[in-house]
């Protein structure tokens, strides 16, 4: 039980669950403490994804929803490595992601944000990591957006990461910040984060990986809770 | 060897649909998980799962995604669905039943993602019809016995029915991961 609960979740690096400045927290968090279960065998082993292709278009939001043209913004590229809190890699793992377009206006349905849809752009894209855990999208910068949270309230610019790791315990929704954004600062769901884990939200620039001439480079690595648990089984 | 830092979770977000289950809303984009998890959604030996997500007011939460997640040895099956595309805002997966492993009752791990939510949060979802395995499964007995039926699917012809309460006197049964 010991060694089980020093896996758990790290609670200083995440969010809580009610966090009052993030309104809608109050009516969604669970109110009553979670109970701590043993993980089982259907736990521990995670899903197996079958013989699921990613289409090599997938991971390129610049060119994976044209319609008559090339959608408008800042080209970017976006790496990195998604690995265990020892450093492991994780290759073959999916990452999914999804993002405002460049004036930051969501293909999503329900966002009214007055600002222009890009016929050209989706915003979704995913891929998997290579053998040594790497990932890579080619996307336009989103653009920040208001939201009804507090007067006057707006979303840095972020693009939504899924990400699944080596079992159910290291699954992870997260978003991926820009460095030197002026609205992190006023964002309660970046502030959410206890102090120590921000800096891991926000992504490095990158000339290394910047494409002369085409699309301006960051580096954002993934840290996942590792696999060191075993099965629980109740003989 | 010294640990790295998780990267901290996030919110799902309102805006997931055309990313997370593009074709259950109809968005120009190939899903590659849905809420089937079977290949024949209409073999003998399926089953449908349904229900709602209350809030805190007993409101249904009509912008939540759940995935379900389930291994007996013999089938690993995984789901994914939101609930903005029903009528009723309800979610729907349509799987086998697991098999009991190892003594436990069978149960599908149910992970809810939403607005609201910074990390997301786990449960799982047992059988009524599975009564005497419940009696004594070893995950069951660690929960409060007046608070266990928040985590029995209620058997209802091929169907069960499992409604998710975030808050109240049903308060849904969470698990630390």
């Amino acid at each position: 039980m010991s060694q089980q609960k020093k896996n758990r979740i790290d609670v200083k690096v995440h969010p809580p669950r009610l966090f009052p400045a993030y309104k809608s927290t109050v009516l969604r968090a669970p109110a009553r403490p979670l109970i701590f279960s043993k993980k089982t065998f259907s736990e521990l082993t995670g899903p197996a994804f079958g013989s699921f292709q990613v289409d090599p278009l997938d991971s390129d939001l610049t060119k994976n929803s044209v319609v008559n043209g090339v959608p408008l913004g800042e080209r970017i590229v976006v790496h990195g490595k998604v690995m265990d809190e020892f450093g492991r890699a994780i290759p073959h793992t999916l990452v999914e992601i999804w993002q405002a377009n460049a004036a930051g206006r969501y293909v999503h349905k329900i966002d009214q944000h007055d600002a222009p849809l890009d016929p050209n752009f989706l915003g979704a894209g995913r891929c998997l990591t290579d053998a040594t855990g790497n990932y890579k999208f080619y996307s336009i910068k989103p653009g920040a957006y208001p939201w009804g949270n507090h007067d006057n309230a707006w979303r840095p610019q972020h693009i939504h990461f899924s990400l699944f790791g080596v079992n159910i315990t290291s699954r992870l929704i997260t978003q991926m910040y820009f460095p030197g954004d002026p609205l992190l600062e006023l964002d309660p769901i970046f502030k959410g984060v206890p102090e120590r884990g921000r800096k891991l939200l926000i992504a490095d620039f990158d000339i290394d990986i910047t494409e002369p001439s085409f699309a301006l480079g960051y580096r954002f690595d993934i840290i996942l809770k590792g696999n060191h648990e075993t099965p629980f089984e109740n003989k | 060897m010294k640990k790295k830092l998780q990267t901290p979770s996030q919110t799902v977000g309102p805006f997931f649909a055309y990313g997370l289950t593009p074709e259950q809303y109809s968005y120009n984009f190939s899903s590659w998980v849905d809420g089937d998890m079977v290949a024949d959604p209409h073999g003998a030996d399926v089953i449908t799962i349904g229900g709602n997500v209350f809030d805190g007011e007993g409101m249904v939460i009509p912008d939540a995604m759940l995935e379900v997640w389930q291994h007996d040895n013999r089938h690993s099956r995984f789901g994914r669905f939101g609930t903005g595309t029903d009528k009723a805002n309800r979610f729907i997966f349509r799987t086998t039943k697991p098999l009991p492993k190892d003594g436990h009752a069978p149960f599908l791990t149910v992970v809810l993602f939403m607005r609201g939510q910074l990390i997301h949060s786990f449960t799982r979802m047992y059988f009524s019809d599975e009564q005497e395995l419940n009696q004594r499964d070893e995950t069951l007995l660690t929960v409060p016995e007046e608070r266990r039926h928040t985590l029995v699917a209620q058997k209802k012809g091929s169907f069960y029915e499992f409604n998710i309460h975030m808050q109240g006197d049903d308060e849904t049964v969470f698990f630390d991961f």
